[in-house]
């Protein structure tokens, strides 16, 4: 107005240049840890090898002595990966659940996907109802999963009925919590003790039970959700701006959010089966990667992938060394170390608005 | 010549209609039109039907263009999420298209920043903004596509009176720039006579009068809008402008 805009020098472009510069650098950091945490957790466990021997196991198994190899690859990779495979699975849900439904507090646990699990879980191990036939082995994991996305298709089917608002989604969300934590409890009440313990434990969240099948499962939906998010990315980065604003440019915003109800509901659902509850996960990655990132999906999706992988990765390494011999359930400590961690995140970094 | 027809548009909420039998003669482009009337009058509903957020029945005619070109600007300016400006405006630039941004493009951004005076903003994160700025920060959101058919909700309302000038003539040299139709709905009478070429006037859902801006804003046209009587008289340069005297007595 005042000024001619061709008389500025494009100040404003190079600190957009060097920010997205930034960005990338501090994705490479996280993806430089969580290598480093991954090649930590499996050096980690009854026996400790010297990490560099572990880097060795792994580039040439050959190589390597058999009983190392052994552990190496059949035991303790599948764990790491599946810390990998879940924390990302679960941060990436909670993060589009979050850009969907305009609310910082979204997650898989918020919105009872996590309670429907445990409740189909526990199905399963008290009184040994198989929701679909099958192999006895998988009775508990496809029980959870049925049940997770039997509480996603009723969000699902809710949200797309007409008048009804993102803030309806997330107290039906609540109202599930609360109907299959009372289940549960109503199964545990009349459970034996020993159906009980494997309740209280599946529900406490696990990696003992990781096998490379698994971690090929999660990764493969990680694998088909991550380009179909990365393709809208501009959209779901314009959702956050506001329903109106982003219909005003030319998103779909009512076909994108279910989608993305969609997808993330298979997201979350799968690795909630093969792993129980592990909480924060899916509030903190995403909060981690808001406050570094920004929300510009392009850098704010692989962030959020990134942390939820590093935080329960380094959390299963945690787990381990606090207690030598003994592997405590990861759940425990993703709430244990994440609560405080992420008070001292939004107290700190926090006095944003968003 | 870009020009915007309203045909017999009616829209609502549910079951409830708000306009009825909406028609205009064509909108023409190059300068600004002013779209008034009361509060729940139905500008921002017939914003949100001619942007297509809403259905109904009726035509809109778009003369010399695509609907596509058309960019709506919504009246509620709350924006909070973790972005700075400069990615604000982005966002608009580059739905539908591809990750990278070229040089034209950040040049574009630059640019519609500058004649907003919004440059010295640009890595300010949303949150942190002012009521007028984000204001601002949505005009240049709008434009920075170059739309030529624009629809702007109330686009002055949180700004200063310094602002709503140099809003109101970038919009209008914008107008002139492109041969854009700019539709503006704007509550202040004054501001409406010294920066727009011709009106809407808007009461209970359908259409009193359009036509040039004096044509339509005459003192009777004014109290049937609002209920205030009023004078309109040029002032010592010449310039019309209108004077309120009070509210208007039920006759
Ligand atoms: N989402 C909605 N649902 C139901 N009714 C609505 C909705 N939005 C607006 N209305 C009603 O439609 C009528 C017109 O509202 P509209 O927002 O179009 O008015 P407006 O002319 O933009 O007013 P203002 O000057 O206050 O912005 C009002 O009676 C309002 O109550
Ligand atoms: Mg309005």
């Amino acid at each position: 107005m005042t000024l001619s805009p061709t008389a500025l020098p494009p100040t404003n472009a190079r600190a957009y240049r060097a920010l997205i510069a930034r960005r990338l650098a501090i994705l490479a950091g996280f993806a430089a840890l969580l290598l480093l945490s991954v090649a930590v957790d499996i050096s980690l466990g009854p026996a400790r090898y010297p990490v560099a021997d572990v880097v060795r196991t792994i580039l040439s198994p050959g190589a390597a002595d058999m009983q190392m190899r052994v552990v190496v690859w059949d035991i303790r990779m599948p764990m790491a990966l599946l810390a990998v495979t879940v924390g990302a699975s679960l941060s990436m849900a909670g993060a589009q659940m979050q850009t969907i439904l305009a609310n910082p507090l979204a997650s898989p646990f918020t919105l009872g996907l996590s309670a429907a699990a445990s409740f189909g879980a526990a199905l399963a191990m008290v009184l040994g109802v198989a929701l679909f036939p099958g192999a006895l082995t998988l009775m508990v994991p496809i029980n959870a999963f049925a049940m997770a996305m039997a509480a996603a298709l009723l969000i699902f089917g809710l949200s797309t009925l007409r008048g009804v608002t993102v803030e309806t989604i997330v107290l039906l969300g609540i109202a599930l919590v609360f109907t299959f934590n009372a289940a549960l409890a109503l199964l545990q009440y009349f459970a034996s003790e020993q159906a009980l313990s494997a309740v209280v434990f599946w529900t406490m969240g696990s990696l003992t039970k990781a096998t490379w099948g698994k971690v090929a499962v999660t990764a493969a939906i990680l694998v088909v959700t991550l380009p179909l998010f990365a393709r809208r990315a501009w959209a779901l980065t314009a959702i956050r701006l506001g329903e109106v604003r982003a219909a005003a440019m030319g998103v779909p915003v009512r076909r994108l959010r279910l989608e993305a109800l969609v997808l993330v509901s298979v997201l979350a659902a799968v690795p909630v089966s093969f792993v129980g509850t592990i909480g924060f996960i899916g509030i903190v990655g995403p909060h981690v990667a808001r406050l570094l990132l920004g929300e510009d999906q392009r850098f704010f999706l692989p962030g959020a992938l990134l942390a939820g992988a590093l935080i329960l990765s380094a959390t299963s390494v945690l787990s381990k060394a606090l207690l030598p011999g003994a592997v405590l359930p990861i759940g425990i400590i993703t709430a244990l170390v994440g609560v405080p961690f992420f008070m001292a995140l939004i107290l700190t970094k926090g006095r944003k608005a968003w | 010549m870009v020009t915007l027809a309203l045909d017999q548009i009616g829209a609502g909420y549910g079951r409830q209609m708000i306009l009825r039998g909406v028609t205009t003669p064509p909108i023409e482009g190059g300068a600004l039109t002013a779209l008034v009337g009361a509060n729940a009058a139905g500008k921002s509903t017939l914003f949100r039907r001619i942007a297509g957020q809403l259905k109904g029945p009726g035509t809109v005619h778009f003369g010399g263009i695509d609907r596509t070109e058309l960019r709506y600007m919504p009246q509620d300016t709350a924006m909070s999420a973790a972005l700075t400006v400069f990615e604000t405006i982005i966002l608009a630039l580059k739905q539908g298209g591809g990750w990278r941004l070229s040089a034209a493009e950040l040049a574009q951004v630059e640019g519609v920043l500058a004649r907003f005076d919004l440059s010295h903003l640009a890595d300010r994160q949303l949150p942190e903004l002012s009521g007028g700025q984000r204001q601002a920060v949505s005009i240049a959101q709008t434009l920075v596509t170059r739309p030529r058919i624009v629809l702007m909700d109330e686009p002055t309302s949180a700004l200063d009176l310094y602002r709503q000038v140099e809003v109101l003539n970038a919009l209008a040299t914008y107008a002139e720039e492109t041969g854009a139709v700019m539709l503006l709905a704007l509550h202040d009478i004054n501001q409406v006579m010294r920066s727009c070429r011709s009106v809407i006037a808007l009461a209970g859902g359908q259409v009193l009068a359009t036509g040039p801006t004096l044509d339509v804003l005459g003192p009777e046209m004014i109290r049937s809008l609002y209920g205030i009587s009023c004078r309109v008289e040029r002032c010592s340069r010449g310039c019309p402008m209108m004077i309120v005297d009070g509210v208007a007595q039920p006759t």
